[in-house]
């Protein structure tokens, strides 16, 4: 193991920086910028039963130090994803990746995630209980312990891959959440999704986003992540994996000394392609100046 | 897609609203006529996405109107100053398909890519002929551009005080061109579209977020499917678009 090697759920990871799910796509675009291989994994594009188009746009807004995103899950559909992208980024990328699922029904995100189960790229099943832009599904899951639960359960009961279920931060009581996706057999816990938000113009008058509400991202919730992290990782004993605002090595430190045993960019990756492999080829750098070998020690670290 | 840093002198304003901004560095990722850049603005969070005017091997440039704060604080931007910029996004015009006396149709600030359009298919040997609209005289740019091609383009203006008082449609009667090409706002898109009979491709305009194809923040629906107007796009054949009402 390198000094940047964590294990995530028994599956090591060459370092814990990983690009979030609906950032990266598929990965084929970063791989005309960089050789994917150099990431420990990512997470690919919020998977449905059916193929869905999404919201109408705008669908992007932009905020300070930050942007809203209301795309509404836009994919091709779970047999499409395993029929045409997973043959194609078998050719650029040799490890494991993170299959994030979304769905409108306990059912359906049983039933996505036994296709994935089958796949042998898949090495981790996340299961998005937290998307704030699909109407009826995703966060309407992840925002009430007992839903949360049932969804792990339905997912749980279909896969022996690790299961990651990744919080919502609209909630009033996220430790309350997590507790119930652990006992309901969650595997690893990624936190958080995106915050509820709106920007209006002010030439309309009327809302930017053409779905009203958004998600906000970017380096402007990394304290709010941060906090839930921090929360979250004192309440459970499986693995959390710190994403919200990371666009350094310093930011991912942070994370992890807050209890992350991994941590994921989102939107950064949007504003600056490269920024993972940054972070990647900062952090020896960072963990020099801290006087730490290993990247592991560093975990949980500002729990004392 | 290439991401490299850029460095310029600082914006030449064409019009009380327009600019055009030239940045020397690596192009080489710029291949065809109708793509975009990507720059990374101090002080804002996303990249802001524009049309390639025209190029060469030593950089490129851009002409853009001044619609919010990014912009904004672009004419700002000094001599000497250094841009983080992606390259080479998004598909561009197939000049394969231009045929002897293709048309070209720029609105307001769609007639930015039209100048590095004319003059490859000039290369090639087509014949084009080229109408620009604006709304008035003041708004009017890169008259010269086309001079230096020896391109002499048709003008509008909605209230008439330069070149043909009307919108770009009404400089279209007659024409059959082997095949056209147009950029601008999406209703002056659809109305060429509409009236031009002969085959075309159309630049769309749409908000964005990353501009390379990764978070469908700019999808829009075809015949052929949702697609990505910063990846599989802004060009798209006319036969493909399915118009917004």
């Amino acid at each position: 193991m390198g000094r940047l090697s964590v294990k995530l759920c028994g599956i090591e990871l060459s370092n814990p920086v990983i690009p979030a799910s609906g950032t990266f796509g598929y990965g084929h675009e970063f791989a005309e910028l960089f050789d994917l291989n150099r990431l420990g994994t990512f997470s690919f594009k919020g998977t449905t039963a059916k193929p869905r188009f999404g919201n109408p746009a705008p669908r992007i807004a932009e905020a300070s130090a930050g942007m809203l995103n209301a795309v509404g899950l836009q994919n091709p559909g779970a047999d499409a994803v395993i029929a045409q992208e997973l043959p194609k980024l078998a050719k650029i990328f040799h490890k494991p990746v993170i299959a994030n699922v979304c769905g409108f029904s306990a059912e359906e995100y049983a039933e996505v995630c036994a296709k994935l189960d089958a796949c042998p790229q898949v090495g981790w099943l996340e299961v998005n209980v937290s998307c704030p832009n699909a109407h009826g599904g995703g966060m309407s899951f992840g925002t009430d312990p007992a839903a949360a639960a049932e969804v792990t359960r339905a997912v749980k009961a279909v896969t022996t891959k690790p299961v990651i279920v990744k919080l919502s931060p609209n909630v009033t009581d996220i430790v309350s959440i997590a507790r119930a996706c652990e006992d309901a057999g969650a595997d690893a816990l990624s936190l958080i999704n995106t915050v509820l938000a709106m920007r209006i113009d002010l030439k309309t008058r009327r809302p930017i986003l053409a779905n009203v509400t958004g998600g906000l991202s970017g380096p402007a919730i990394f304290p709010l992540a941060l906090r839930m992290v921090w929360q979250v990782s004192r309440a459970v004993s499986v693995p959390v994996i710190g994403v919200g605002g990371v666009t350094s090595a310093e930011d991912a430190v942070e994370m992890m000394l807050a209890g992350a045993t991994a941590v994921q960019v989102g939107a950064a990756n949007l504003v600056d392609p490269r920024t993972c492999l940054s972070i990647i080829d900062e952090l020896p750098a960072v963990l020099d100046r801290m006087g730490v070998q290993n990247i592991t020690e560093i975990i949980g670290g500002a729990h004392g | 897609m290439k991401q490299s840093v850029f460095t310029g002198p600082e914006p030449t304003p064409l019009s009380p609203r327009m600019s055009r901004l030239r940045l020397l560095g690596d192009s080489s990722a710029i291949v065809r006529p109708g793509q975009f850049v990507s720059l990374a603005l101090p002080g804002f969070f996303l990249r802001r996405p524009f049309s390639v005017c025209d190029w060469d091997a030593s950089g490129f440039c851009i002409v853009y109107e001044q619609v919010g704060k990014g912009t904004g604080a672009m004419r700002a931007l000094q001599e000497g100053d250094t841009l983080d910029v992606l390259t080479g996004l998004g598909n561009g015009f197939d000049l394969d398909r231009a045929g002897s006396a293709p048309l070209l149709v720029g609105g307001g600030s769609g007639v930015s890519p039209m100048l590095g359009l004319a003059r490859r298919l000039l290369v090639r040997g087509a014949k084009p002929t080229v109408i620009l609209g604006f709304g008035s005289r003041e708004e009017v740019i890169l008259r010269e551009g086309f001079r230096l091609l020896g391109v002499t383009p048709l003008f509008t203006t909605a209230d008439g005080s330069f070149g043909l008082r009307g919108l770009v449609t009404d400089a279209m009667g007659g024409l059959e061109p082997s095949f056209f090409y147009a950029c601008g706002p999406e209703a002056m898109l659809r109305a060429v579209a509409e009236q031009c009979g002969a085959d075309g491709q159309l630049s769309f305009d749409a908000r964005m977020g990353c501009g390379f194809g990764v978070c469908m923040g700019c999808t829009r629906m075809t015949k052929s499917g949702p697609k990505r107007v910063c990846r599989d796009g802004p060009v798209f054949d006319k036969e493909e678009i399915v118009w917004e009402d």
